[in-house]
């Protein structure tokens, strides 16, 4: 690490980006600025929600975060290394299924395990206990087909949390499901957090969901995607959705996304006549 | 099916956690019904079209020297199979009359163009899919052979006949060779295509799971696209059943495709139709098997038809 990448900040904190941003199709007539001027630190064990409208750049920080996308502004750590290829120590969940479908249950959870060269034995016993920590061990040698949504993101999560991650990344993991299982999955994931001690970076546009769930709120403007505010729940947990605090904050952020999803829309219509 | 049914129900209300595979069962044997169903149905086709022929035929609109219709040409089995393995019989000097049963000549032609339908394809599909993936592997791979095989592509296999016989004169490798080139360039194509179309949250799964480069292809992109794949395969079987044809009738070698030109030569339409007859079935016949194949290969497909039915 030369002395340039050397981060002026704790080491231990879980992520940290200084100054990043995104231009897709770099150089060419089609390139985009999605994302720019991204500073935040993340502690180890923190919720953090991306809340924004569509289209902000949320999603495209995660994978930079990730790894999966290489920033063109700026740099990001994660423990203290930097970020510049995917690792296991940061796992993504998307909002579609990517279970492997030719795969088990158990095997799609291992799946990180057989990369390394893991024995069956190892994999088996890893993957039961991902399992039960879902709920889903009894469903360990069925196909992903015959699950149900919710049952499906359930082990993906379990896949993530095989691979023993620092970080779970996850991209609207639940907003291909019904309102009724997404609750219930809100309420499930907040159990694997508490015990799994990962930070977790969830990204949605539900303000419902980043009420229900984060530490801290990061709201978005439109594209280019920036930082607006930082909002803190300090609610504890479990938490009262009806109550009237949980009822100010919802009010506090619909008016800070309103302004925001306004712009996008103006954009979009300034976009449409010139085309 | 009385059994099935009775034993589905008490099961379902036995609890909860045994429905599913009283369910399956359900459905297993319905299935079965449905497979019933299927034969039946295929009949009624094939009896309608040769209903409509043999209507023709009696209407006297059909003459039946030109178009000679099923109850014709089905008739004297016994004659048209003489005409069959002619070749065998031509290099033993033999006469008409010797040799195998008019029955086992049909079976032994129309195991000959089965074999190099069947070779050929798999051939072809092994390369393709081989040079499709190195294709995407490797960059310098793909600037070096996509534009060869993308201008090679719209070639007509009846342009590479001569190529054929220039370089394996005749007997069975040239009817090979032709199958195999009609289908390798297309199949390349489409396998690059199936690569390009893998859901890419599957990839980025692997990706961040520390997965190289290699293993991303073997473990994730090569069972992603086998679906597709046989899909393409099997387009491709009738393509292969053409092609053989036409490389056998040309005097590339023997088969069903040089007893069509024997028939034609010796203006004998029963003969053609008990022929185009005969690779009917053979070609349904594999198709269906390729089909039960990718029934067992791909179990985790979904039933796409059932779902295009209810609409």
């Amino acid at each position: 690490m030369s002395s340039e990448d050397a981060p002026h900040f704790s080491s231990k904190d879980a992520v940290v980006c200084r100054g990043v941003g995104k231009t897709w199709a770099a150089g060419t007539r089609r390139a985009h600025n999605a994302l720019t001027g991204i500073d935040l630190d993340v502690a180890p064990g923190e919720f953090v929600v991306f809340l924004g409208p569509s289209g902000c750049g949320k999603s495209t920080l995660l994978y930079l975060i990730a790894g999966l996308e290489d920033a063109t502004e700026g740099k990001l750590w994660s423990f203290g290394d930097l970020v510049d290829m995917p690792s296991p120590e940061r796992s993504l969940i998307f909002q579609e299924t990517s279970l492997f479908p030719w795969l088990t249950v158990w095997e799609n959870v291992s799946f990180g395990l057989s990369i390394r060269g893991a024995s069956k034995e190892e994999r088996r016993t890893v993957a039961a206990e991902a399992l039960q920590r879902v709920g889903l061990k009894a469903a360990m040698d069925k196909r992903p087909d015959e699950l149900s949504g919710g049952m499906r993101q359930r082990v993906a999560v379990a896949r993530a949390l095989a691979m023993r991650p620092k970080v779970l990344l996850m991209d609207e993991p639940f907003a291909a499901l019904d309102v009724q299982t997404r609750a219930r999955m809100q309420d499930f994931l907040l159990d694997v957090w508490r015990d799994s001690g990962a930070s977790v970076l969830f990204v949605t546009h539900h303000i419902d969901e980043a009420v229900a769930l984060a530490d801290r709120v990061v709201v978005f403007t439109s594209r280019p995607g920036r930082i607006k505010t930082i909002v803190p729940i300090d609610m504890p947990r479990p938490r009262n959705l009806f109550s009237r605090e949980a009822e100010d904050l919802r009010i506090r952020l619909t008016d800070l996304l309103r302004d925001e999803v306004d712009r996008a829309f103006a954009e979009q219509e300034a976009l449409a006549a010139t085309a | 099916m009385a059994v099935v049914t009775r034993d589905s129900d008490s099961s379902g209300t036995a609890g909860g956690a045994s429905r599913p595979p009283a369910a399956s069962r359900l459905l297993a044997s319905m299935a079965g019904l449905d497979w019933l169903a299927r034969i039946w149905w295929t009949c009624l086709s094939i009896s309608l079209f040769a209903g409509l022929w043999e209507l023709c035929w009696a209407m006297g609109w059909a003459d039946e020297k030109l178009l000679p219709p099923p109850h014709i040409f089905l008739d004297n089995i016994g004659e048209q199979g003489r005409y069959f393995n002619t070749a065998t019989r031509w290099q033993v000097g033999q006469s008409m009359a010797e040799g195998p049963s008019a029955f086992e000549s049909v079976l032994i032609t129309g195991a000959a163009t089965t074999a190099r339908v069947f070779v050929g394809l798999i051939i072809a599909s092994v390369l393709a899919i081989g040079v499709g993936v190195l294709i995407r592997y490797y960059r310098f791979f793909d600037r070096l052979v996509l534009p060869t095989i993308t201008l090679l592509s719209p070639v007509s296999p009846i342009a590479w006949l001569p190529v054929a016989i220039f370089l394996f004169g005749i007997g069975n490798a040239p009817a090979i060779f032709m199958v195999v080139v009609a289908l390798f360039f297309h199949m390349v194509l489409a396998t690059i295509n199936q690569i390009d179309t893998v859901n890419t949250n599957l990839i980025n799964v692997a990706r961040t799971m520390g997965a190289s480069k290699a293993q991303i292809y073997t473990r994730v992109i090569v069972p992603a696209i086998l679906p597709g794949m046989l899909q393409v395969l099997r387009m491709n079987l009738f393509g292969a059943w053409m092609v053989v044809l036409v490389a056998e009738s040309t005097g590339v070698g023997y088969g069903m495709g040089q007893v069509i030109m024997l028939a034609r030569n010796t203006f004998n339409p029963s003969l053609v139709f008990f022929t185009i007859a005969v690779i009917g079935v053979l070609g349904f016949t594999f198709d269906w098997l390729l089909r039960l194949a990718q029934r067992r290969i791909l179990y985790w497909l979904p039933d796409t038809v059932e779902r295009l039915r209810v609409l």
